[in-house]
């Protein structure tokens, strides 16, 4: 029997969130976390809200702080999570909360806006599309593949603290994506929005969002890109 | 662009490249202390090393390393916590006299480095 422990906060009726318990029987089954709080919902408790769409890890609906680590609840098996047959399934922390495991994501999307996330390019547009060598296009893997889950930049201790002025993990991974794109020609605008000492530079490389990224990327990694560019440009 | 007044460059770039830097040279200045100490000296000797013009300089060059370095580090400790989104409007106050303090402490203990090489 699996022991599920969830959040839960409804603003119109609740003083204060609380945890609660729920016994669960997995009938010896390996199965995701999304499955355990369907299963919950749609048996137990009907009122347990949270965000969930694709079930499969390709839309970033639900990803949710689930045994201390923030995750996707679709692609999270338990054998991956549970310890001592207990699961604890929280918000994504340091965002306001809807209701239960539902957060505002206004913060989040706000950095992400900040970052101008589409191609710029002053040239006139070709008839057909503007083309790229395989190799530019190379490198462009490990940076499009985000898909705004706000797992990294929910787990980052500076996104917390500022996330009205640090971009966080994301916005950062997809600024890169955009400066190393060789369609895009708005490289020095991008950067000259990038350098004070919140944006980018609140950065200290603890790599928490590698560390819970659901696709594997690396916003660090991305990140010491965009200082080096910086430094490039400015020595 | 987040604009600020009271970060030691007025440039995250800026900021992060004078930590790095003034790491390494209290990385060097450290490790020649540190040298010279597991050489067992006495005080006359430990005296004669001081009062070389090059250590002097290398002494002088390392306070200011921990002067920008405790600055730009503790900004961005303060910018974290004290803040009005932690703790309210007095966040902001307490934040600006923490920084007042910082840095007030560091000029003297600049100042003060400098008595005790050439007073």
């Amino acid at each position: 029997m699996l022991q599920v422990s969830i959040y839960r906060y409804n603003p119109e009726v609740d003083a204060a969130p609380h945890m609660q318990d729920f016994d669960f029987d997995t009938e010896g089954k390996d199965l995701m976390v999304l499955d355990v709080l369907e299963a919950i919902k749609a048996k137990v408790d009907a009122s347990v809200t949270y965000r969930r769409s694709c079930r499969e890890g390709v839309c970033g609906s639900d990803g949710l702080n689930i045994n201390g680590k923030n995750g996707l609840a679709c692609i999270t098996p338990l054998s991956e999570t549970v310890k001592n047959g207990k699961l604890v399934i929280r918000p994504l922390p340091g965002l306001p909360v809807i209701r239960d495991l539902v957060v505002d994501m206004s913060l989040f999307y706000a950095q992400y806006e900040k970052i101008q996330p589409f191609l710029q390019n002053s040239s006139p547009a070709p008839a057909i599309e503007r083309l790229q060598t395989p190799e530019d296009r190379s490198k462009l893997d490990g940076l499009y593949e985000c898909i705004l889950c706000a797992c990294c930049s929910t787990s980052c201790p500076s996104f917390w603290w500022n996330p009205d002025r640090f971009i966080g993990p994301a916005g950062l991974l997809q600024a890169y994506r955009f400066l190393a794109d060789s369609r895009d020609t708005a490289t020095e605008e991008r950067l000259s929005k990038l350098d004070d000492p919140f944006s980018v530079f609140r950065c200290h490389g603890i790599q928490n969002c590698v560390n819970v990224c659901p696709k594997g990327l690396n916003p660090t990694k991305a990140i010491g890109h965009i200082r080096t560019m910086l430094l490039n440009r400015a020595t | 662009m987040v604009t600020q007044v009271t970060s030691f460059s007025r440039s995250g770039l800026s900021d992060w490249l004078i930590q790095r830097v003034t790491s390494v040279i209290l990385l060097g200045y450290f490790l020649c202390l540190a040298g010279t100490l597991l050489g067992g000296p006495d005080y006359q000797s430990w005296k004669a090393m001081h009062q070389t013009t090059g250590m002097q300089i290398f002494t002088l060059l390392a306070a200011l390393s921990l002067a920008a370095h405790a600055w730009i580090g503790l900004w961005a400790v303060y910018t974290d916590y004290l803040t009005e989104r932690m703790l309210g409007p007095r966040g902001n106050t307490l934040r600006r006299i923490c920084q007042l303090g910082t840095v007030l402490a560091l000029i003297i203990y600049v100042l003060w480095v400098i008595q005790i090489l050439w007073g």
